[in-house]
């Protein structure tokens, strides 16, 4: 289950972001993304999910070429904001998104703790603390089948405890032969990992 | 992936334009000088509507246009969705404010001689009501345009937008018709309406085509003005990043 | 088909929680039809003859009121991403969304319309198709509505610019709707009407996703 990238560039408004960026990601292994701003860490992101259609160059699984449909049919998105409804519980708000995912409700318990706020499980989402609700956000990856986990800067907010146990939920995705695409600008210690820099050339 | 840069320098069409566009405004000119002058001098008065019949010189030929930009605008809101066509896109915004023109003169002028012939400046008649709801279309179109800031997504949403309306219209058109019959008092009620006399055609057609001439000459200007915009602004975006 | 019933599900209760979307509704739809006959004055004849009218155009605006929320949060919050992410196809994801929208106001505007026809003298004997007509014509509104809110999702203050982009293609739906109570109101029969609302909704539902959907996915870029 290997994803890559071949000679993809980006296009946003007019703007080229990067051209010709080839990248490839082995099962359980990690690519972190490094760069400036602007530098296009978002946007590949994008692409990959699936959401952004490159301006030329393709993904690729295993070698086939894949189209906008196979990216989304096997990737996790963790985006820049968490995806959560004020007006649900804790409980709620992830019980949904696991089972729009396939997965059963009894997991959410589990995926909670994965990110150890099961003890908030019954409170209103909209009393969360910004930290909270990207773990909140990041407990349905650990629930999820996906092989592919795309997330970008998955570490803001968090707290030093609760990036170890970002680190650790990610390893064990690794360690299941998973595959792991982030953009950070902190080093997550993650074995085996590969970074691409972007925006480096200019 | 279709290569975006391979479609992306106009030149060609710009080359092409520019050539033809003298003999547009050529022609525009003669078919409009002759239409007019055969339309408030040549072309007899209406038995019934006498001299006032002549606002219709103006505005039959505006009426047609506002459908027929419309329809311009949507096959080429679909060849710039389809096949990601930079000029076709252009062409849709650069007609969108012409069609929205052409339909505001048939409002207009509809109203100038409904009220010689009605009375009243505005009757919810049928083809009036029609042509009203055509303009809201118009200013949606136009207004998805300048809401979205990237021209390219604003181009592709404004794009399905058109191509929901030219479904729509019909619908419209007819669910208006249907309305009108139901609620149209007898008195406004005419045979007909006026029977075209031979002695009209001439204004009427020259005035037909020398519309439309118009429309492409406009058209045309919009497009090179619209390109160089665009040329503008990737060159601006090209100097932020180096 | 759980991918959809999931999230009919979840945006039923959203709009049900806390004053969401149904409430305010119901609200505006009473409030609108209360200023008619402010307005033209309480004479019961001309409150009976134009009570059709009146009624489809307070549901109309209550609709419309209520749809620049349908994708916008989801939108805001991210939580749109996910849905596109989700195994449905996102004309599913649109459909399911318009579903809930219909249930959480369509429906319930058309469940109160006999209550809006007895303020407004309505005949009792058009109370029937007063609700049927909504029952076809709401749906009709909240699928068209779809494309208007997906076209305008990422546009910043896009209520008013959704309006113009919605209230043209109302038309249709707020001329048979209307013809077919005053054609039960007059005693005639609103058959050729209610068709023409249903053929109205089968269109929409073809199309309305379709479109709405292609309009998600530019946003999402």
């Amino acid at each position: 289950m290997a994803f890559s990238g071949r000679n993809l560039t980006c296009t946003r408004g007019g703007r080229t972001v990067f051209r010709d960026l080839t990248f490839d990601v082995a099962a359980g292994a990690a690519l972190l993304l490094r760069g400036p701003n602007g530098s296009g860490k978002s946007s590949l992101l994008r692409m990959a999910a699936g959401f952004l259609p490159p301006a030329a160059g393709h993904f690729a699984w295993d070698g086939n070429p894949a189209t906008a449909d196979d990216l989304r049919a096997r990737v996790a998105w963790v985006g820049h904001a968490d995806a959560t409804k004020a007006a649900f519980t804790v409980a709620e708000n992830a019980a949904f998104w696991i089972r729009l995912g396939g997965g059963d409700s009894s997991a959410t318990g589990r995926a909670l703790a994965s990110m150890g706020i099961d003890h908030l499980a019954d409170l209103p989402a909209g009393v969360l603390s910004a930290g909270q609700r990207r773990r909140l956000n990041l407990c349905r990856l650990a629930a999820g089948a996906a092989p592919l986990w795309l997330l970008d800067e998955p570490t803001s907010s968090l707290d030093d405890a609760s990036v170890t146990g970002l680190i650790a939920m990610l390893q064990q995705h690794l360690d299941r032969g998973g595959a792991l695409v982030v953009a950070t600008h902190v080093d997550l210690p993650l074995r085996p990992s590969a970074t691409l820099s972007l925006g480096a050339s200019r | 992936m279709v290569n975006l840069h391979r479609f992306a320098n106009p030149t060609w069409f710009v080359k092409i334009t520019t050539a033809i566009l003298p003999w547009v405004v050529g022609i525009t000119a003669l078919l409009m000088g002759y239409g007019f002058w055969q339309a408030l001098f040549v072309s007899p008065p209406d038995y019934q509507m006498g001299e006032a019949v002549r606002i219709m010189y103006v505005h039959v030929p505006a009426a047609y246009m506002a459908m027929m930009v419309y329809g311009a605008m949507a096959v080429a809101s679909a060849v710039a969705l389809i096949w990601r066509h930079p000029v076709a896109d252009v062409a849709a915004k650069a007609s969108a404010p012409i069609g929205a023109g052409f339909t505001l003169l048939a409002l207009v002028t509809g109203m100038l001689w409904g009220q010689p012939m009605w009375g009243a400046f505005w009757v919810w008649d049928a083809r009036l009501t029609s042509v009203l709801i055509l303009f809201f279309i118009y200013l949606a179109y136009i207004g998805i345009w300048t809401s979205i800031d990237d021209p390219l997504r604003a181009g592709r949403a404004a794009a399905i937008l058109a191509l929901v309306g030219s479904v729509n219209l019909p619908i419209i058109h007819y669910s208006v018709d249907w309305w009108n019959t139901l609620h149209q008092p007898a008195s406004l009620l005419r045979a007909g309406g006026p029977s075209v006399d031979a002695g009209m055609l001439p204004a009427l057609l020259s005035l037909v085509f020398g519309y439309t001439t118009f429309y492409v000459m406009v058209l045309i200007w919009r497009m090179h003005r619209e390109l160089v915009v665009r040329r503008i602004r990737a060159l601006q975006l090209l100097h932020a990043q180096e | 088909m759980n991918t959809f019933a999931v999230i009919v599900a979840r945006d039923v209760r959203l709009a049900l929680r806390h004053g969401g979307g149904t409430m305010w509704a119901l609200l505006f739809y009473l409030l609108t039809v209360t200023l008619f006959p402010l307005a033209v004055g309480p004479e019961p004849e001309m409150l009976a003859r134009i009570s059709g009218g009146v009624i489809w155009v307070a549901a109309l605006l209550a609709a419309l009121l209520s749809l620049d929320r349908l994708f916008q949060s989801d939108f805001e919050d991210g939580s749109l991403e996910l849905l596109a992410l989700s195994p449905a196809p996102l004309e599913v994801v649109v459909l399911a969304k318009s579903l809930a929208h219909w249930l959480t106001t369509g429906l319930p505007l058309a469940a109160f319309a006999p209550l809006m026809g007895l303020l407004l003298n309505l005949h009792p004997s058009a109370w029937g198709v007063l609700v049927l007509a909504m029952l076809l014509g709401t749906p009709v509104l909240s699928l068209i509505g779809a494309i208007g809110a997906a076209l305008t999702v990422g546009i910043r203050r896009g209520g008013m610019l959704l309006s113009l982009v919605v209230v043209p293609f109302f038309v249709p739906t707020l001329i048979f709707g209307v013809s077919a109570v005053d054609a039960a109101a007059g005693g005639l029969t609103p058959r050729p009407h209610l068709l023409l609302l249903a053929a109205l909704l089968l269109g929409a539902a073809a199309l309305a996703p379709w479109a709405a959907a292609a309009a998600l996915r530019l946003n999402l870029e």
